[in-house]
């Protein structure tokens, strides 16, 4: 039998991480690296029991009975701050020489290298902690470099979506996007209220003033359509002077007719560009998702437009 | 060409000679973009054109260029987080010399597609080596030899590098190490990262 020395001796290099308790649960011997976690309290002496505190197993209370469960996994922490979960294992010495119980971090380590200041020398060779250490940090760096770059992708796909579901001069929505929200509605069996407005006269205004003032007019006419209609409806410009205007959970025809005349109204109203005077009017076709007993997008629109002629 | 590679590149530009350089390089290596994503591939021809544009706009060798490199990678306040994975290698600048065999392994561990050359130290004495550099990615010997100094300085070894003419596809630096412990090396704490930040 090796004495306790050379028996010491061995697990300090072995498992620097030990302990050596008598029959009692008293300490004899301890290993250098758990010692260093303690640099004030030796722990040569002390009861194990009232270093340690038992998580798991729960019903073991004393460390004879600790004893008679050989190979059983330790949860445990210490008594005192930091307390630092450790994790252990027990193996009783023959002849009821007491104990050998080893300890290690286990998933706490991370916390533990920074509150000891542990150093490669406080782990045996073989143990794993410093390639684990190296790869939190390796994955870490890894995973943030991925979560900036999809950051930037994030914000590139919005401006793109954005721009794909927008007419730039008008700023309205475009057809794409009326297709995406009244698919949307249909599917949700929102009822719905649709306009086809049409400008007149646009084509004369770009004829004998010039693309210029055709864009000012559409831009104008937008912001009115805009100004028209409350924040929970859309409008969508889905030609030249074609525009599509849907009003969420509208279902009273007078309700709508009396918005259309306040358009076409405002629509008349002469616009001054560059010291010309711009005229235009607007047509109006409706429909009312309520009409159809299964209302589908294109069916709706359809509607609206036949409203129009 | 993984991403890393070339924005390794770019950093060290940008922090070394102003982005405008940089910006320079890549107009002249013909790209129409000049900030390369680190998480990201390229093609692999992209390395070579930006490289060779680098070293006719800073009027320098390429294996000068690339020294510089590996040493801006170790020792520049920006690659601290480089820097600390190297020295997870080992206590002593030996240990990390040895520790060099397991470098493209360790590489794949963090960043699996991510494929740098073989290393492998042979020691002819305790202050003899040569380090075999396999092929698979142009320059690398001299990055190398960038990093073994900067690790150098960071362990507070002295050492002398050398890259000896060699014919075929492996390439041979010689290290000597003059004095182990010459200077006080840069600190590293296994868990300093927390405090750090």
């Amino acid at each position: 039998m090796i004495a306790r020395a050379a028996l010491a001796r061995l697990m300090d290099t072995l498992c620097p991480m030990y302990l050596l308790v008598d029959q009692n649960g008293n300490i004899q011997e301890v290993g250098p690296t758990l010692q260093k976690l303690r640099p004030d309290m030796p722990m040569v002496g002390r009861a194990f029991l009232d270093l340690f505190k038992l998580v798991r197993p729960r019903d073991v209370t004393t460390v004879p009975s600790l004893l008679a469960t050989p190979g059983a996994r330790l949860h445990l922490k210490f008594h005192d701050d930091p307390q630092t979960a450790l994790r252990g294992l027990i193996a009783p010495l023959p002849n009821d020489a007491g104990a050998v119980i080893n300890l290690s971090f286990g998933i706490s380590i991370l916390d533990a290298v920074r509150d000891y200041s542990l150093t490669s020398a406080d782990f045996s060779g073989t143990d794993l902690a410093i390639e684990l250490l190296y790869l939190v940090e390796a994955k870490s760096a890894a995973m943030e470099a991925s979560r900036s770059l999809n950051l930037r992708l994030q914000g590139a796909m919005l401006a793109a979506e954005e721009q794909a579901y927008s007419d730039a001069l008008t700023g309205l929505k475009n057809r794409r996007a009326m297709d995406h929200i009244l698919g949307h509605l249909v599917s949700m069996n929102s009822t719905f209220a649709l306009m086809h407005l049409d400008l007149d006269f646009f084509k004369s205004v770009n004829d004998r003033l010039g693309h210029a003032a055709g864009d000012f007019v559409l831009q104008q006419a937008a912001r009115i359509m805009l100004e028209e209609t409350r924040d929970d409806d859309s409008v969508f410009r889905i030609g030249g002077d074609e525009f599509i205007l849907v009003f969420k959970g509208l279902q009273d025809r007078r309700k709508i007719e009396t918005i259309a005349n306040r358009l076409i109204e405002r629509l008349c109203e002469p616009l001054q560009f560059q010291g010309h005077s711009c005229k235009i009017s607007a047509s109006i076709g409706i429909a009312l998702s309520t009409q159809f007993d299964a209302p589908d997008p294109a069916g709706v629109v359809n509607a609206a437009d036949l409203a129009l002629y | 060409m993984h991403g890393l590679i070339i924005k390794a590149i770019q950093s060290f530009v940008c922090a070394n000679y102003g982005r405008q350089t940089w910006v320079d390089s890549t107009t002249a290596a013909g790209l129409e973009f000049a900030d390369f994503e680190a998480m990201l591939t390229y093609d692999v021809e992209i390395y070579p054109r930006v490289l060779g544009a680098l070293c006719c706009k800073l009027d320098r060798p390429r294996s000068d260029v690339l020294e510089d490199l590996g040493t801006y990678l170790l020792s520049h306040p920006n690659m601290e987080g480089l820097r600390r994975l190297l020295r997870f290698g080992g206590v002593t600048y030996v240990e990390f010399l040895q520790s060099l065999d397991d470098l493209s392994d360790r590489v794949r561990l963090a960043v699996s597609d991510l494929i740098l050359p073989q290393l492998e130290l042979q020691e002819l004495s305790q202050s003899d080596f040569r380090l075999h550099c396999h092929s698979g990615l142009e320059g690398y010997p001299s990055v190398m030899t960038g990093v073994l100094r900067a690790m150098a300085d960071d362990y507070g070894s002295l050492v002398f590098l050398s890259q000896e003419a060699t014919q075929g596809p492996i390439e041979v630096l010689k290290i000597t190490l003059v004095e182990s412990a010459f200077a006080k090396g840069r600190n590293f704490e296994l868990g300093a990262h927390s405090h750090d930040r």
